[in-house]
């Protein structure tokens, strides 16, 4: 059987290159992707544990976390469109209207 | 709690309080006449009331007087309690009558002469509203209540000498008048703390009651001090040095204001305070000559002012304030029933004769200044009559009522042995013939002689622009409606007696307080004179009560000595009021001397003695005086210390600084919203990190 701690030593690498991503790319898309992987990172430990524990809330909140991240993905690929049609890029970088 | 019926004297107020409300909230959509018509039925249903109280008022038995009407608690704070409640008896009878008989009578008569103006239902709210609170402080059965009238008068005296209030100087006139109010009112409030602390109540019967047994208190202790800071309040209510400097400013006013506020009524409140006072006041005789001395001396500095004054407002203006002077002369002298015959006999005389001015100035459209009156004799003889009576009356000519009101003041300054004093009865006679000569002087020069033309007359300038700076705040004071409108042919035709008697509803008033201002010393006859002083023995419930064991202490030596001397003392008593005759006459030969025979003498006079009347004519530059030693000081204080200083110094500094400084801080700040989604990634993922390592670090210790 595998130890949790493998378990959780992915999860971690996997959320540590989610956040290295998102802060390193500049495509709103890949950005997107990171966010994915953040959360998915997130599942694995919460997995993990359930089955550690055996206890099942574990795996009812990562149902909650799919769900939650199907809606956002929804509506963030919906702001991506619309950014897109209106400043024609997808550069985070370059869409940085919303200071003073 | 009180057997006696009850007279429901809370309704003698509120009567004219309704009047106001009317007039005041729906009053500028009526008709002229229907404001008019509603202050007269309340004003004059207060009086008719008045008077059936007193038809009641005289079938009460001896012991239920005062009789004290309680209605509610008005306040109630830890064990001090204060009632609103009405106090009747013989003083506030007589007060009662005064206020709501002479202003019924200035009612009727504003109809006439406020007719041309604008603001008609303003001021007969106002007037209303004025009887009200004067009503309230005279039947008030405490201190406490007694104040609410006080500040209440001052307020309707406020905005009735403003009534004009685009006109600067009316403007200033009511604020110089309410402030310096203040200042004596304060001093009122702090003699009403003094006998809270020391009697818990304020309420009259219980604070009399609780004084009677306290022993004469000849030095500076709690009655005397109590007493000096009561007479300060009253000095400036009633115009006494040394804040009597309002009183003639308060000629800003229309005319029949200065009748009714600041000649017969709210300036007396002052000495109706003294005298509803009287236990206190005889407890604490330092008090007593004070108020003897500051009456003596402003009759008499007021009186010099009124030698030389020429606006014809002004010179009664000074008189109600010397007239004024001897009534706290009389209370000085604990003849306080003398100083309330004063007060009502002055009431109808000062009353009648500001009316009968307003008259004058009424048919003249808008002329105040003497200079330019004369001849007017014929052209308006009700006028004349009138005011003929008045002047008679106020400088002391037998049988009308000065006479007797003024000589019995001047006897008793003579003649009482614990306060009174010769040179008070020097100072009151003296006044008594600038008195004479003063009121006279205005008698010739309006009525006798020619008819002295104002200076842009002659000149036939039709324009207003060559008004001398004294007379033009006069001229457009009074005259907004009238004058305006009838300036341009007005002015060329008034050399041919375009001068008009004035209306009935003007001259009715005026009728009847000449009739009270001949008959009404009548009721106040001394014994030396054959009379029985019914006025005194009327009052003498209130003033005698109190005061009985000291009195009857003084005068037991004297008593068996009294019986026989009594011969002798009315001698004295009509040798005095022979004097006082005496030198009224002298005042009114002088002035037939100087201002009808030659006319030519009184600048020779002035220019002779330049520095006593240029002295005189600047009012001692007692207003000067005040502007130097308080005034300027007042206002430069608070235009570098407190507004250049303190407001702007520190409280701006204070509120701008905090603006500022956060202004700044968040210039620092802002830069961290760039609008850059990775940056405040970097944000969240070093804030988790820190979260984390904080977490860690607390996991493993």
């Amino acid at each position: 059987m595998v130890p949790l701690s493998w378990y959780l030593t992915l999860g971690a690498i996997l959320f540590a290159i989610g956040v290295a991503a998102f802060l390193v790319k500049r495509n709103i898309i890949t950005i997107f992707m990171s966010i994915e992987l953040m959360l998915n990172a997130v599942n694995l430990t919460f997995v993990a544990f359930a089955n550690h524990w055996h206890q099942v809330s574990g795996q009812v909140f990562v149902f909650f976390v799919m769900v939650v991240a199907a809606a956002e993905a929804a509506v963030g690929l919906a702001i991506i469109i619309a950014v897109f049609r209106t400043r024609e890029t997808l550069n985070v970088d370059q869409v940085n209207l919303l200071k003073l | 709690m009180n057997p006696s019926p009850n007279f429901n004297l809370w309704l003698i107020p509120i009567l004219p309080l309704i009047g106001s409300a009317i007039n005041g909230i729906f009053g500028k959509r009526f008709a002229r006449s229907l404001v008019a018509t509603v202050a007269l039925v309340f004003s004059g249903a207060a009086f008719g009331y008045a008077l059936w109280v007193t038809a009641q008022f005289s079938s009460l038995p001896q012991a239920s007087i005062p009789h004290i009407e309680r209605l509610f608690v008005w306040i109630q704070a830890g064990n001090f309690s204060v009632d609103y409640g009405f106090y009747l008896d013989q003083l506030s009878l007589v007060m009662l009558l005064v206020v709501t008989g002479v202003g019924f009578v200035i009612h009727i008569y504003s109809v006439g002469y406020m007719a041309e103006e604008g603001g008609y239902y303003r001021f007969f709210s106002y007037l209303n509203l004025f009887l009200f609170f004067m009503l309230t402080l005279v039947l008030a059965h405490s201190y406490l209540l007694m104040f609410v009238g006080w500040e209440g008068v001052g307020l309707a005296s406020y905005l009735l000498i403003g009534f004009f209030f685009l006109k600067q100087s009316a403007a200033q006139a009511g604020k110089k008048a309410f402030i310096t109010n203040r200042v004596g009112d304060f001093a009122f409030l702090l003699g009403m703390f003094l006998l809270i602390r020391q009697f818990g109540t304020l309420d009259y019967d219980k604070v009399f009651r609780g004084i009677a047994p306290m022993p004469v208190e000849h030095s500076l202790g709690f009655l005397t001090i109590t007493a000096l800071l009561m007479m300060f309040g009253a000095c400036g209510k009633s115009a006494q040095i040394p804040l009597y400097v309002w009183l003639p400013d308060a000629m800003e006013g229309p005319t029949p204001v200065s009748a009714l506020i600041h000649a017969a009524t709210m300036v007396t409140a002052g000495v109706y305070m003294i005298a509803r006072s009287n236990s206190l006041f005889m407890h604490a005789p330092i008090a007593m000559g004070v108020v003897a001395v500051i009456g003596a001396l402003t009759a008499i500095f007021a009186a010099s002012i009124g030698l030389v004054q020429n606006d014809i407002k002004r010179v009664l203006a000074y008189s109600t304030v010397s007239q004024l002077g001897y009534m706290f002369l009389a209370c000085g002298v604990a003849a306080f029933s003398a100083g309330i015959f004063h007060l009502m006999t002055h009431a109808f005389f000062k009353a009648l004769l500001f009316l009968a001015a307003g008259s004058v100035i009424h048919g003249l459209g808008g002329e105040q200044d003497m200079r330019h009156m004369g001849g007017l004799r014929k052209l308006i003889p009700w006028t004349f009559w009138t005011m003929t009576v008045a002047t008679f009356a106020i400088s002391g000519f037998p049988p009308l009522s000065g006479f007797f009101s003024k000589d019995e003041i001047l006897w008793k300054a003579f003649s009482d042995a614990q306060h009174g004093s010769w040179i008070l009865w020097l100072v009151g006679l003296i006044t008594a013939g600038m008195t004479s000569f003063y009121m006279f002087r205005l008698w010739f020069m309006t009525f006798f002689g020619e008819r002295r033309q104002p200076l842009h007359d002659a000149h036939q300038e039709p324009t207003g622009a060559v008004h001398a700076p004294g007379a033009a705040p006069a001229d457009v004071g009074h005259q907004s409606g009238v004058a305006h409108s009838t300036a341009a042919p007005g002015h060329s035709a008034h050399g041919g007696g375009h001068v008009h008697e004035s209306p009935w509803i003007m001259l009715g008033p005026l009728v009847v307080l000449a009739i009270g201002a001949f008959v009404m010393g009548w009721v106040g006859i001394p014994q030396a004179l054959g009379g029985h002083n019914n006025f005194d023995q009327f009052l003498s419930p209130v003033f005698h009560t109190s005061s009985e064991p000291a009195r009857a202490v003084e005068n037991f030596p004297a008593e068996p000595q009294k019986t026989e001397n009594a011969g002798e003392e009315r001698g004295l008593e009509l040798t005095l009021a022979g004097t006082s005759v005496g030198v009224a006459v002298l005042g009114f030969l002088l002035a037939w001397q100087f201002y009808y025979r030659r006319p030519e003498l009184p600048q020779r006079i002035a220019a002779s003695m330049s520095g006593a009347y240029r002295t005189l004519i600047n009012k001692y530059w007692v207003d000067e005086a005040y502007y130097a030693a308080l005034i300027n000081p007042i206002v430069d204080g608070s235009r570098t210390v407190l507004w250049r200083g303190v407001d702007v110094g520190v409280i701006d500094a204070l509120v701008n600084g905090a603006g500022t400084t956060s202004k700044e801080a968040s210039g620092v700040t802002r830069r961290m919203q760039s609008g850059s989604i990775r940056s405040y990634a970097g944000w969240v993922a070093l804030g988790a990190a820190c979260v984390v390592a904080f977490m860690i670090y607390a996991g493993t210790r």
